[in-house]
C-alpha cells in the first residue's frame, strides 16, 4: 500500500515538477543513518542552490535502514554509521563504497552533587562501571584519577541506550577496544547486551534520565551534549593525555588514523594514536555504487560529493559535526573520482 | 453470519436489486478486515520464520536476548508486557468503577458532567505527553519520595526490593493506569447510565440505601458492560509503547521487584527494530511482534467468552 501512495506522491512531484520547471530536475534519493540527518540536510538545501537542476531527497530511517536500502537498490545512496561487514557487503548487486562525510563523538555524561564538569575518567575506569565492576563512586579507581574532587559514597547508577543507535555502536566499539573483559562479554553493536544499567530511549532518553537522577552515568552525541550544556567526563585517551571532547580533538582522532587508513575507509575511529585525539570518536558515512546503474544520476552523485568536500566540510563546525582533516580529504577526493 | 441468514429468511434478499448489491458491498468490507488480519498475520509468520526455525519454543521461554551474539529468547519482554498491562488494570478497574459510578450515581448531574469531560480529556492526550511526564515528572517523584518509602516500610516484601531508580515496572504500571483509567471510566459509565429506572426504583421501593441500590441493582446489571470495558483497557495496556518505552527502563530482566527496570514486547520492537541490520535481530523482533498479536487474539477470545458467560449466567438467573 505503501509503494502505491509513493507512486502517487511521485507523479504528483513529477507533475509539480514539470509544471514549475521547464527543464527535467534529476531526484536523487537517500535514506539511512539519523545521526548525520541535520549536516546532510543542510548540505543538500545549500547544493540546491549551486545546482538547480538536482533535488536530493534524504530519509533518516536509521542505518539499518539504510543498507537494507542500498543493498535492496531502493534508492541511489545509502548511509550508516557503522560500516558494513564484508558479509553485507557481499550481499549487494555490485561494488558498494563508503565515502566518510563528517565525524562524530560519544560524550560521557554524568550527575554527581557537587562534582563539576570534567571529572577525569581512564578507559579501564569508563569499561568497569558499565561492566558493573565498578559500582562505587568513590572506587579507588575512579578516586586515583580525581586527586582533589570528592567522590560521593554512593552507587552508581548506569544509564544507556535502549534504542539501537550509531551512538551505542561507537560506544561498544571504544569498551571492546579498551576492555578484553568487554569484547569477550559484550561485544560492539547497534544494540547489545548490557551487563548493568537502565536503558532510555534516544539521547533525550538517556539525558533526561542523567540530569533527573543523582549519581548517574550516560553517555550521549557530542552534538547532543553541547546544545544541551551536559556536563562531560575528560577522558584518557591511548597516549596517556586527558582529552576534553571538542570538535577538534574528534578530527584530530580521523588525523591520527590518516596514516593507516584503508582504502575502503572501513576503520573505526575509537582509541586511535594522538596527543589530541578523543577517544570515543567515529565515522558516518555513505554508500554508493561504485558502478552506478544511471549514468546520468552517477555523474550528479559525484558532482555533489566532491562539492561536499570542498564546500560542505566547512558547514560541518557550525552544526557541531567534526569535518574530515585535510589529509582525508585528499584520499576522499580520489576515491569518489573514481565512482562511474 | 447470522445476520446473513436474517436477511434470507426475512425474504427480502433478491426482491430489491439494490439490497442484493448494498449486502455485496458491505460483506466485501467486513471481509476485507478479516482478509487484512490473515494478511498481517501472514506476513508477520512470514518474517519471523528465521528466528522460528533457529529457536523453535525456546524462543518463548529463553531469556537471553543479545544482538551480538544472534542468542533471542523473549520471555522477559512477555513477562513485562504481562506484569505491567495486569497490575496497571489491577489498580485502574476499582478506581475507574468507582469513577463512574459516582459520575452517573452521587454526584449532583454538573459536578458529575464536569467531571466526566475531564477524565475523557485524559484519554485525548499523546501518549508521547504521557511518557514525556512520566520521565520528567514522575519518575523523580517516584525515585526520590514514593520508591524510598515504600522500601522502608514494605521492604520486606520481594516486590519492594532494590535500588530506587524512578523508571521501572513500578513507573510503567503507573502510567499505564493513567492511560487506561479515561477509556475504562467513559465505557463503564455508559454501561452504568443504560441500568434501566424501573430497577433501580425497584431497589428503592424495598427501602434499599444507595449503596444497597448500586450492589444489587446497578452493578449487577452492568456486570458484563464493565467487564467489557476492562478487557478493552487490557488491550490498551499491553499494546501502549511510547509512554511505556520512556519509564521502563527497558532492561530485559525478570524481577519480582517493581522498582527494578523492565522491558515490554512493543517497546522493544519500537527500541530496535530501525537498527536491526541482521536477518536473525529483525526476524526475532517480528516473532514478538507475532507473540504479542496471538497473546491480544487470545485475550479478546476470552473476554468474548467470559462476556457470553456471565450475560448468560444473569439472564438465566433473572427467569429465576
Amino acid at each position: 500500500m505503501f509503494s502505491k501512495l509513493r507512486t502517487t506522491l511521485a507523479a504528483l512531484l513529477a507533475v509539480c515538477a514539470i509544471a514549475g520547471a521547464a527543464s527535467a530536475e534529476t531526484l536523487i534519493n537517500g535514506a539511512g543513518a539519523t545521526f548525520p540527518y541535520p549536516i546532510y540536510s543542510k548540505w543538500f538545501s545549500e547544493y540546491a542552490k549551486v545546482d538547480k537542476s538536482v533535488k536530493f531527497n534524504y530519509q533518516s530511517i536509521g542505518s539499518g535502514g539504510g543498507i537494507k536500502q542500498i543493498t535492496a537498490q531502493t534508492v541511489d545512496f545509502g548511509a550508516s554509521d557503522k560500516f558494513l561487514t564484508d558479509a553485507e557487503l557481499k550481499a549487494a548487486p555490485g561494488k558498494l563504497i563508503h565515502i566518510p562525510t563528517v565525524m562524530g563523538a560519544v560524550v560521557v555524561t554524568y550527575n554527581v552533587p557537587g562534582v563539576p564538569t570534567g571529572l577525569k575518567l581512564t578507559a579501564e575506569d569508563v569499561s568497569g562501571i558499565y561492566l558493573g565492576q565498578i559500582t562505587m563512586w568513590n572506587d579507588a579507581r575512579i578516586a586515583n584519577d580525581n586527586p582533589g574532587v570528592k567522590l560521593p559514597a554512593k552507587p552508581i547508577i548506569v544509564v544507556h541506550r535502549s534504542d539501537g543507535s550509531g551512538t551505542t555502536a561507537i560506544f561498544t566499539d571504544y569498551l571492546s577496544n579498551v576492555s578484553p573483559d568487554w569484547k569477550a562479554k559484550v561485544g560492539m553493536g547497534a544494540s547489545v547486551k548490557w551487563p548493568t544499567g537502565l536503558g532510555g530511549k534516544g539521547n533525550e532518553g538517556v539525558a533526561g534520565q542523567v540530569k533527573s537522577t543523582n549519581y548517574t552515568i550516560g553517555y550521549v552525541e557530542l552534538a547532543y551534549a553541547f546544545e544541551n550544556k551536559l556536563p562531560f567526563a575528560t577522558l584518557k585517551n591511548r597516549d596517556g593525555h586527558f582529552v576534553v571532547p571538542s570538535i577538534k580533538s574528534t578530527s584530530a582522532a580521523a588525523a591520527g588514523a590518516a596514516k593507516h587508513m584503508p582504502a575502503d575507509y572501513r576503520i573505526s575511529l575509537v582509541n586511535q594514536p594522538g596527543k589530541d585525539a578523543y577517544p570515543i570518536a567515529g565515522f558516518t558515512w555513505l554508500l554508493v555504487y561504485e558502478h552506478q546503474k544511471d549514468a546520468a544520476k552517477g555523474k550528479k552523485i559525484v558532482e555533489f560529493l566532491k562539492w561536499e568536500l570542498k564546500h560542505g566540510q566547512k558547514m560541518a563546525a557550525a552544526l557541531l559535526y567534526a569535518p574530515l582533516p585535510d589529509s582525508v580529504v585528499k584520499m576522499v577526493q580520489k576515491t569518489v573520482a573514481g565512482i562511474k | 453470519m447470522s445476520h446473513e441468514e436474517h436477511i434470507q429468511d426475512s425474504g427480502f434478499a433478491g426482491s430489491f436489486n439494490g439490497d442484493r448489491i448494498f449486502k455485496g458491498i458491505t460483506l466485501g468490507f467486513a471481509f476485507s478486515v478479516i482478509l487484512v488480519l490473515l494478511l498481517m498475520v501472514a506476513g508477520m509468520a512470514h518474517e519471523s520464520l528465521p528466528a522460528l526455525r533457529q529457536f523453535g519454543w525456546k524462543f518463548v521461554s529463553g531469556s537471553d536476548w543479545d544482538a551480538v551474539q544472534g542468542n533471542f529468547g523473549a520471555l522477559p519482554f512477555i513477562w513485562g508486557s504481562i506484569v505491567s498491562s495486569l497490575l496497571a488494570l489491577a489498580v485502574a478497574t476499582p478506581l475507574s468503577v468507582g469513577t463512574a459510578l459516582f459520575i452517573t450515581e452521587l454526584a449532583p448531574r454538573k459536578l458529575g458532567g464536569a467531571i466526566a469531560s475531564l477524565v475523557e480529556l485524559l484519554a485525548a492526550i499523546p501518549s508521547v505527553i504521557y511518557g514525556l511526564w512520566g520521565v520528567l515528572v514522575m519518575a523523580p517523584w517516584l525515585q526520590q519520595t514514593v520508591e524510598p518509602f515504600l522500601m522502608e516500610h514494605f521492604g520486606f516484601l520481594p516486590f519492594f526490593r532494590g535500588a530506587p531508580y524512578g523508571v521501572g515496572m513500578l513507573a510503567a504500571v503507573f502510567i499505564i493506569m493513567i492511560m487506561i483509567i479515561p477509556i475504562v471510566t467513559s465505557i463503564t459509565k455508559e454501561v452504568l447510565l443504560a441500568v434501566p429506572l424501573s430497577q433501580k426504583e425497584a431497589a428503592i421501593a424495598l427501602g434499599a440505601t444507595k449503596w444497597e441500590m448500586i450492589r444489587m441493582a446497578v452493578l449487577p446489571y452492568g456486570r458484563s458492560g464493565i467487564l467489557g470495558a476492562v478487557i478493552l483497557g487490557l488491550g490498551r495496556a499491553i499494546g501502549e509503547t511510547m509512554a511505556v518505552t520512556m519509564v521502563i527502563g527497558n532492561t530485559p530482566q525478570i524481577s519480582l521487584s517493581l522498582l527494578a527496570p523492565a522491558y515490554t514486547m512493543p517497546s522493544v520492537i519500537a527500541n530496535e527494530f530501525a537498527e536491526a541490520s541482521s536477518k536473525l535481530h529483525s526476524a526475532a523482533l517480528m516473532e514478538i511482534g507475532l507473540i504479542l498479536l496471538v497473546i491480544t487474539l487470545i485475550i479478546n477470545i476470552a473476554a468474548r467468552l467470559l462476556i457470553w458467560g456471565v450475560t448468560r449466567q444473569q439472564s438465566s438467573g433473572g427467569r429465576k
